[in-house]
């Protein structure tokens, strides 16, 4: 209040002014209506994690995995060969990709075989290195499988050629069968924090992933196979982008204030071109998909564009979200006074 | 002692002793920093930035890696009655002088004696019962001592960060700087209630430092009792707002081993007002994820079936 420069100084940006924004009437009420708070000089409650871009790349890059191997596997039953060997190598490179990211963002990267020590289902990130630590071993033997076939025969006769190429079906089925927890699991990675933008969307932010996962595999097979066999990529691409879409719809709904984050700053950027990349992609996939190779490669790589801008988008709203204490404070303020007035 | 309340015993300690904690009274605080200075001199913590951030007395910010003691100070422009001033000896209200209660507070350089109040508060890690960093923590370096009390295992802790964003108090952080010229750079730190000194029967540097006994350490069940007793005596006395923070076991993070005498809202000292552990909700996260996972299955096999090829 204005009567209280030393208060109102203090508690900037939402010191208390004695009544709340939320249970003020009449004028125009915004969807979430400004909710007024009280808070130490503006200072953060939680801390943000210290992670860098190497997260989400992980994020996006584990997913394009997962849908790959599962595409791979579905390729190899189906003896679609090109479709199969594109995901194979797709997943192998992704793979190799997320786990060093992953390493590279450890405050000591020497010890990244710690994880290792212990086994905790109290812990998402012990979860998936231990999803990881199978299926990496089994999409990579895959991936070399796929490279060995890829050598002339004379090499690939030779006693490790064959050996390899065995084992390119059951080291591919091994990575399918892992894969589906691979791509949700980075889902509780994030919502299993204090970091209200990520746990507000615990209930939905596993099948965003999911189909975030489906959607960029689907892209990439139809970037890298023929049109006679990306049939099931575009089938996988446009069931991902409903799922994504629906389930981010639903998510933004039901986060409370912890939704505005993402339409704020960079999230909002990368969450509308995500967006608008997902929905064009969707379209020409449809239209053009069966038909032009050009469409296939163009909607491929907006679909692989638009599953790492979701990554990032929601990376960076829950960093945001966790930098203003009125995230962490409001809702718990809420919970606070329903309880003192219940009892 | 080994109560149900007790999270050693949970963790696996046989017979470990009570459960160690702190009071920390902020009503008697006097925003010396004794405890700031004790805790760094003590745990070697490096210097955390020296920087004017002109919050009042308050040139430490938060706490952090390099930060395990916290005073906060807050400045506050109210009416004060009679009867604050005098509780308890308490030398955080005003001078002691009787005032009219209504006084409006604009009046000459020191304004009307009595209407202004200054909080001050030790903030440390909570060493909660319910301890999301140690929950998520991948390596195992987290653990639960004997005492009862969360600490980092520093030859273990790979630097993942998990820790930080898990913490519903912005507590635990990974400490910036060069490997092999800051110690433990990249690792995770935060107060380990001085689990050295602990095992050798001493009271933690904070504690020991406090020269007014804001800063109390002790069997946690007696500090419980003691604080109810104290709270009990404010209250009566008629200070405004005192009240236990993080002291009862059915909170959100299962009681805290470092709980609060605040005599206002715990936001007003960067407090979160409710928080809840977030593992609390990670058996419904896991059954979702399951449910994703299944759905992803679901949409492989029908891109498939539904492909003529």
């Amino acid at each position: 209040m204005s009567s209280d420069p030393i208060r109102e100084s203090a508690a900037t940006p939402g010191s208390r002014t004695g009544s709340s924004g939320r249970r003020q009437r009449g004028g125009e009420r915004k969807m979430v209506p400004d909710a007024t708070f009280t808070s130490y000089y503006g200072r953060p409650v939680v801390k943000a994690s210290p992670w860098g871009p190497d997260i989400p790349a992980y994020l996006f890059l584990g997913g394009v995995a997962a849908g790959s191997s599962l595409l791979a596997a579905g390729a190899d039953l189906t003896k679609r060969i090109v479709l199969r060997r594109t995901t194979r190598l797709g997943a192998l490179v992704a793979i190799s990709g997320s786990f060093v990211a992953l390493v590279h963002d450890l405050g000591r990267p020497e010890r990244f075989l710690n994880m290792l020590r212990v086994a905790k289902t109290t812990s998402p990130m012990s979860v998936g290195t231990w999803i990881l630590s199978g299926y990496g071993p089994a999409a990579s033997l895959a991936g070399v499988a796929e490279l060995v076939s890829l050598l002339p025969l004379h090499h690939r006769e030779r006693a490790v050629g064959r050996v390899l190429a065995a084992l390119g079906r059951p080291a591919g089925m091994t990575a399918a069968l892992l894969a589906p927890a691979l791509a949700s699991y980075t889902a509780v990675l994030l919502s299993d924090t204090a970091t209200p933008s990520w746990h507000e969307a615990r209930r939905e932010l596993p099948f965003v992933f999911a189909g975030s996962a489906a959607a960029a595999s689907g892209g990439l097979g139809m970037i890298g196979s023929p049109l006679s066999q990306a049939s099931p990529a575009r089938r996988m691409a446009i069931f991902g982008v409903l799922l994504e879409m629906i389930a981010e719809w639903r998510m933004e709904d039901s986060m409370g204030i912890a939704a505005e984050p993402l339409h704020q700053g960079r999230a909002e950027r990368y969450l509308r071109a995500q967006k608008a990349l997902s929905v064009v992609a969707v379209v020409a996939t449809i239209i053009g998909g069966r038909r032009s190779r050009l469409v296939s490669i163009l909607s491929g790589i907006a679909l692989l564009s638009a599953s790492a801008l979701v990554r990032f988008g929601i990376f960076e709203a829950g960093q945001a979200s966790a930098r203003d204490p009125k995230y962490t404070v409001v809702p718990q303020r809420e919970r606070a006074d329903e309880a003192r007035s219940t009892t | 002692m080994s109560g149900a309340d007790n999270p050693a015993v949970e963790a696996g300690w046989a017979s470990p002793p009570a459960r160690k904690g702190f009071f920390t009274d902020t009503s008697v605080c006097i925003g010396c920093k004794a405890c700031e200075v004790a805790c760094k001199e003590w745990n070697g913590v490096p210097e955390s930035g020296l920087e004017f951030l002109g919050l009042s007395y308050d040139n430490t910010g938060s706490l952090g890696a390099d930060t395990w003691r916290h005073v906060a100070f807050i400045e506050q422009s109210r009416p004060i009655r009679r009867h604050d001033a005098d509780a308890g000896g308490s030398p955080t209200g005003s001078l002691g002088v009787d005032t009219p209660p209504e006084s409006d507070g604009d009046a000459g350089f020191f304004g009307e004696a009595g209407d202004f109040r200054w909080l001050m508060s030790s903030d440390v890690c909570k060493h909660c019962t319910s301890a999301a960093c140690l929950d998520v923590c991948p390596t195992g370096s987290l653990f639960r001592t004997e005492f009862g009390t969360v600490v980092v295992q520093e030859d273990i802790c790979n630097g993942c960060g998990y820790c930080v964003p898990a913490c519903p108090f912005g507590v635990i952080d990974r400490r910036r700087g060069e490997k092999g010229v800051t110690k433990n750079a990249g690792l995770a730190q935060k107060c380990t209630l001085c689990y050295d000194r602990l095992g050798e029967g001493m009271e933690p540097a904070c504690a020991k430092a406090c020269p007014t006994q804001s800063i109390q350490f002790g069997d946690l069940d007696l500090l419980r009792e003691r604080a109810t007793e104290r709270v009990a005596d404010l209250q009566r006395a008629g200070v405004d707002g005192a009240r236990l923070y993080g002291h009862d076991p059915n909170d959100g993070i299962g009681g805290a081993g470092a709980f609060f005498l605040l005599l206002d809202e715990p936001e007003v000292y960067g407090l979160p007002p409710d928080p809840v552990v977030t593992t609390r909700a990670l058996p419904a996260m896991w059954r979702g994820a399951a449910f994703a996972a299944g759905s992803l299955i679901l949409g492989a096999v029908v891109a498939f079936i539904g492909s003529s090829s």
